[in-house]
């Protein structure tokens, strides 16, 4: 019994090969973007800035795969899961790959200024980011819930960052109007880190839903206690 | 039966697209059969079929009862012939060979194009016996321990060996219909032919015993060109590489499976798969 079975898990295994190679590819460049801006690198913002066709021949291949695996096997329960998460999962990764172009393209206006300040947040939005991105991801190949759920709890470090990000900026704008344009790019820099985290949280969701068939999107999180819970 | 009747209008053009060979046109043609028409008596059950099997890959016949498949993988080893009163027109090459010119063989035909059908049909002998036969009247093996090994070979060519190694001698009738329909493949499998036509093979099977036939397809096509007949598109969609589908006689799309499944070229085609017409 296991050989038809056998030829589409393995069809299944490499549309999974495929999206964690997107994975990596949209967290490497969303590394790339961050630390051009830190670093003030023109070549890694124009590295990044040029290079988005591996991650998009990738969004249509993995579209294609689902397609087809859809169509043909027919794929009941936890595999039909499986595919309908792999269709969602790769427009996340495709959009969190079009926002590290979002990242190098306000960086690449952000460093035709002297800079505003030392940039301490935004690595530190562009590290959770990735790791979210990587968790999720990990989760995913692994079917672990667990880690699923601690990227949905990371995604408020997050929005608590842009917010603070945020706070900051304003006192600079306002005490100098000549750094309106350049901090109105770290904002939109933060805006955009922020947004990756989302996508992450989605894909985590989508993580939960293929594994345990339960849908967590729309809800609040419940965060443990510090003492855990039961 | 359907909620469409084309017209033959609307069918008409058809056979002017010969035959196109699907996209894995990389495979080496090994049927073709151009412009065959088929009669039983005056009734013309094939018109102008023109199609390009590829080698070592699988290809599906689909269509609605009635529509001529299982009629057609039946000519392409002569299987019409016992039938009184039926005519070809048109040629089908295989390996370039014209079968139906005079002087065929036919005895040799079917041992190069074996045939499987929709009810498994064992001898009423051992299970040894039944692979045995076809060795034994083709004079296939030079001694009984040649003939042992080519049984067994077969046995698990067609994954039923580890089932049935230790009751070669029971009658093959005491099987499962899934595992008689197994050793039915076994016993074509054991004249070594080039083609394997199978009718609806597993249409009398339950769901687990079909899977273990459509992974037994899945794996003989390494070494067999294969053709099938089902009305079950689903398992035309799972074990194909090629789809051909046939309405009211006529062959009206022949494409690679997925695209048929996904995009099918003709609008007849797609009311088909998605179950409006048929």
């Amino acid at each position: 019994m296991e050989r038809v079975v056998r030829h589409f898990q393995e069809e299944l295994e490499t549309l999974k090969q495929r999206l964690l190679a997107m994975g990596g590819l949209a967290e490497e460049r969303t590394r790339v973007a961050v630390e051009g801006v830190v670093d003030r690198d023109h070549d890694a913002i124009q590295a990044v800035l040029s290079g988005d066709e591996p991650i998009n021949d990738l969004h249509i291949e993995v579209d294609d795969r689902c397609f087809k695996l859809l169509a043909l096997h027919q794929p009941m329960a936890a595999d039909l899961r499986a595919i309908v998460a792999a269709v969602k999962i790769n427009t996340d990764l495709e959009r969190v790959g079009d926002l590290a172009v979002n990242v190098a393209e306000a960086g690449k206006r952000y460093l035709q200024h002297p800079p505003v300040k030392p940039l301490i947040d935004i690595p530190r939005m562009g590290d959770i980011a990735q790791l979210m991105l990587r968790d999720a991801l990990d989760a995913f190949v692994r079917r672990d819930l667990a880690l699923a759920e601690a990227v949905l709890l990371r995604d408020d470090e997050l929005d608590a960052l842009k917010t603070q990000i945020f706070r900051e900026l304003l006192t600079y704008m306002l005490q100098d109007p000549s750094t309106i344009e350049p901090a109105l790019d770290l904002l939109l820099i933060s805006r955009h880190l922020e947004r990756i985290g989302d996508h992450a949280t989605n894909i985590a969701e989508d993580v939960i839903f293929m594994v345990s068939a339960r849908d967590v999107r729309h809800q609040p999180v419940d965060a443990p206690g510090p003492g855990g819970r039961g | 039966m359907s909620v469409v009747t084309p017209s033959v209008a609307s069918l008409s053009g058809l056979t002017a697209r010969p035959g196109q060979p699907p996209a894995r046109a990389d495979a080496p043609v090994k049927i073709d059969v151009d412009r065959m028409n088929f009669y039983y008596g005056a009734k013309r059950a094939l018109d102008g079929i023109s199609i390009q099997i590829r080698a070592n890959l699988v290809t599906a016949f689909i269509g609605p009862s009635g529509c001529g498949k299982s009629t057609f993988l039946r000519s392409l080893n002569r299987m019409n012939d016992i039938i009184p009163a039926t005519r070809v027109e048109g040629t089908v090459l295989i390996d370039g060979q014209d079968i139906y010119a005079p002087g065929v063989d036919v005895v040799e035909l079917r041992r190069r194009v074996g045939m499987v059908f929709q009810k498994s049909n064992p001898f009423p002998k051992s299970i040894f016996e039944n692979v045995a036969y076809g060795l034994r009247i083709n004079d296939m093996a030079r001694s009984k321990a040649e003939l042992a090994d080519r049984v067994e070979e077969s046995l698990r060519q067609a994954a039923i060996f580890d089932e049935v190694k230790d009751r070669l001698q029971d009658s093959a009738l005491a099987l499962s219909g899934g595992q008689q329909q197994r050793l039915c493949i076994a016993r074509a499998l054991a004249i070594r032919p080039e083609i394997l036509l199978m009718d609806e093979p597993a249409s009398a099977l339950d769901p687990i015993a079909t899977q273990r036939i459509e992974e037994l397809i899945y794996d003989l096509k390494k070494t067999y060109t294969i053709v099938i007949v089902t009305h079950n598109m689903q398992q035309a969609a799972r074990v194909s590489d090629h789809t051909a589908f046939f309405w009211l006689g006529r062959l009206v799309e022949y494409d690679r499976t997925d695209r048929i499944f996904t995009a099918p070229a003709e609008k007849l085609t797609e009311d088909y798969v998605t179950g409006r017409c048929g």
